[in-house]
């Protein structure tokens, strides 16, 4: 396996040698949230990377390999493969599509070649806040928000990844923020993809309540760094509460905010 | 059109049930309260978890061993062990024990293996009376329900509804004085334990080089249904057999601080066969039925095999969102939450196609399993099993994966091209922007929109990135900060 970039004092303004970063743009992300594709791009750039889109992303295979549909996530798998063969490293806002790429080695395993590339991959593939955090070693990137806003862990960036810290790290540094904890931070906002379609009263309970805790912190704003539930989270507020006004933010929209992004 | 009775259609039912949803946070709220006030004063709780995985592991690697040696040892003590290759023989077996005892009542102690071989309605059928001892089992067996909880079967009650049930059904004043309750229950078990012939309970475990069955529980019922009745028969699950002592103490290490927060539960009892001559307790007859119902098959698969190290503590039920919401009914099964969904398809016959996709793959329930099973990772090899295979586990239901094989063929044929997924999110955009059509036309999305409002397909990222790319570089050349 490549080594990972090497580490630096936390200094988001290096000199020379930028780290060069794959971005992977969840198709989620691409057609219903690109502003935060874009804070993402801007936030790496701020924090010294270099970042390339490569060509030719479309989604993948989430969506299938949770539906049991596993031949036809190994097809999605494979052109990911291909589509990021880049030694870079690659980096998403979102834990559960950076699960999913976890989850390409045991899915090609019947493929030993396969299975190696996708355990190299898997292996150079962050979550955003896991790759400024634990590789780049930044936490401060001089963001600006004044609000007070409540952090959702979400479930496949907290437990499935086991990223907790770095959100919360990268949340202190930003000036102005006033960070709440509800009262059930990990618990579950209901969404699960296709399980809110195919069970939708226990996922609009879920939602309803995840929804109630977060605001009842007080918060103007839900920041979280997995994309769809910050969706299910703003579907829900969008049509129960608007009277609330509060925002849904991504972790990405707010390490930007001062440069463009929320404010 | 209605939907197939299904998990969906009970869960929304109890989604629809205030009183429900009461009953279940404030319960799930107390068990993880306790549970995590349990393990935080349990220094090494972590190694401790590690071991019940291994313990269980090796014991389930030469289980057929370990039940001979058990069979040795029970029958050396006396007692007598039987084989059941389903519900059906087990049942038989208890019923032609309880004809040969010339039993007319049986007494029971909590336990999930006899709700899964449906006994009490067997030996009903055989002519006997069961009465269930443990409180929360007799409250649903009076309300003719079945258990929602492994744990805490009544937990879908409250204490009103409690005294409500006592009232109508048993004719006392009412009260919702749990102590009171207790005293009714108490008055009335009193009698039919000194009445019963016939004791059954389950098994937390059976030590092979002993014969000694344990039992685990708070109430004292299971101490009484195994020592007042003349004849003792427990019924447990092949997987539960272990070695000896020392793997019995790493199970009740974690057993009682993941159900209930204990340290360990007030009785634990370690049962070695009849009574002896000159003894002057316990039962004059035991009787061990070992039952396998599915259980080698599910040894024998891989993917599947850590779902026997399950303890039923019930601690994956109490931190599931699905089954805070849901209730254990939703199931329709003995088993429910996180460990329901993974025993259900696969005990018996096996049913519940669409239980692997009732859950939000949160993670939680791995989090706490004491026997530290990868539930998320089993629940997804169900889903791979009911996709691939149209008639797992029961070709009569309908329901289960999401997407159809001919949906998830399209999928890929789209995914698979980028200039045919811009496309068709551009046509998406086009005829539909907020996916209001949609919402009409598709059922699933328009349960989704009657609680929420459809996002608004955008413009997509990458045709703003070569801009925005120029705009990064010139960032950057300036030193990474505008």
């Amino acid at each position: 396996m490549r080594p990972l970039p090497a580490r630096h004092s936390g200094d988001p303004n290096p000199a020379s040698d930028p780290v060069r970063v794959q971005l992977f743009v969840p198709c989620l992300v691409e057609n219903l949230a690109p502003e935060i594709a874009e804070a993402t791009a801007r936030v790496l750039t701020r924090a010294g990377a270099e970042v390339a889109l490569p060509p030719g992303q479309t989604c993948c295979g989430q969506p299938l390999y949770k539906s049991g549909r596993h031949a036809e996530a190994r097809d999605l798998a494979l052109r990911f493969l291909d589509v990021f063969s880049g030694p870079d490293p690659v980096v998403a806002p979102s834990g559960s599509c950076v699960a999913m790429v976890k989850a390409y080695p045991k899915l090609l395993a019947h493929d030993p070649a396969r299975a190696e590339a996708a355990r190299a991959l898997a292996g150079r593939t962050f979550e955003l806040s896991q790759f400024l955090v634990d590789v780049l070693g930044v936490e401060d990137l001089g963001a600006e928000l004044p609000m007070a806003a409540a952090y959702h862990d979400s479930c496949q960036v907290s437990r499935t990844l086991g990223v907790r810290e770095q959100p919360r790290k990268l949340l202190a540094k930003v000036r102005g923020l006033d960070l709440r904890e509800p009262s059930r931070p990990a618990a579950c906002c209901g969404f699960g993809g296709t399980f809110s379609v195919q069970f939708p009263e226990v996922s609009a309970s879920l939602t309803a309540e995840k929804a109630a805790d977060l605001a009842a912190t007080g918060a103007q704003a839900v920041v979280c760094a997995e994309p769809s539930c910050l969706l299910n989270l703003r579907s829900h507020l969008d049509k129960n509460s608007p009277d609330l006004g509060i925002r849904c933010l991504h972790l990405a929209e707010v390490l930007n905010s001062g440069f463009g992004g929320a404010s | 059109m209605s939907r197939a009775p299904g998990f969906a259609d009970r869960s929304a039912d109890a989604c629809a049930d205030a009183q429900l949803q009461a009953n279940l946070k404030s319960a799930v709220l107390h068990f993880q309260r306790n549970r995590a006030k349990a393990f935080a004063a349990f220094p090494g709780s972590e190694a401790a978890r590690d071991l019940v995985r291994d313990v269980k592991d090796a014991a389930l690697s030469r289980l057929p061993d370990l039940l001979r040696e058990l069979e040795r040892s029970v029958t050396a003590l006396g007692g007598a062990v039987h084989w059941a290759r389903d519900g059906a023989e087990a049942c038989a077996i208890l019923a032609e024990i309880a004809a040969e005892a010339e039993a007319s009542t049986a007494v029971k102690g909590k336990s999930m293996v006899t709700e899964e071989i449906a006994l009490n309605p067997a030996l009903e059928a055989a002519g006997l009376e069961v009465y269930e001892t443990d409180l929360a089992e007799y409250i649903i067996q009076l309300a003719g329900e079945p258990p929602s909880h492994i744990m805490a079967p009544a937990v879908h009650k409250n204490r009103r509804q409690v005294g409500e049930l006592f009232a109508k059904k048993l004719g006392a004043e009412y009260t919702e004085d749990p102590t009171e309750l207790t005293n009714i229950a108490r008055t009335t078990l009193r009698r039919r334990f000194l009445r019963a012939d016939l004791g059954v309970t389950g098994a937390n475990a059976a030590l092979a080089d002993s014969g000694i069955v344990v039992l685990v529980e708070n109430e004292g019922n299971i101490r009484m249904s195994t020592t007042a009745p003349r004849v003792h028969v427990a019924v447990m699950g092949i997987e539960k057999v272990l070695p000896g002592p020392a793997e019995a103490a790493a199970m009740l290490a974690v057993l009682a601080r993941s159900a209930s927060g204990q340290k360990m539960s007030s009785y634990t009892s370690f049962l070695a066969g009849p009574r002896r001559d000159g003894e002057r307790d316990g039962a004059q007859a035991f009787h061990l039925v070992l039952l396998d119902n599915g259980r080698s098959r599910i040894l024998a698969d891989p993917e599947l095999r850590q779902t026997l190290r399950c303890l039923r503590c019930g601690a994956c039920l109490n931190v599931c969102p699905v089954y805070e919401k849901a209730g254990g009914h939703a199931w329709g099964s003995p088993y429910c939450g996180p460990i329901g969904t993974c025993m259900t398809p696969l005990l018996g016959k096996g049913r519940g196609r669409d239980l692997p996709f009732a859950c939000t793959g949160c993670g939680a329930c791995a989090e706490v399993c004491p026997a530290r099973i990868d539930l998320p990772g089993v629940i997804m090899a169900l889903r791979r099993k009911a996709a691939e295979d149209p008639a797992f586990p029961d070709p009569a239901e309908r329901g289960g994966p999401p997407l159809s094989a001919a949906a998830a063929k399209l999928f890929v044929k789209v995914a698979g091209s980028p200039g045919l997924f811009r496309a068709a999110a551009s046509l998406a955009r086009t005829l539909d922007p907020g996916l209001a059509l949609a919402s009409r036309l598709a059922p699933g999305l328009r349960a989704w929109t009657r609680t929420r409002k459809p996002p608004r397909l955008r413009t997509p990222f990458t045709a703003s990135w070569p801009a925005l790319a120029r705009n990064l570089k010139g960032q950057a050349l300036k030193g990474g900060r505008p």
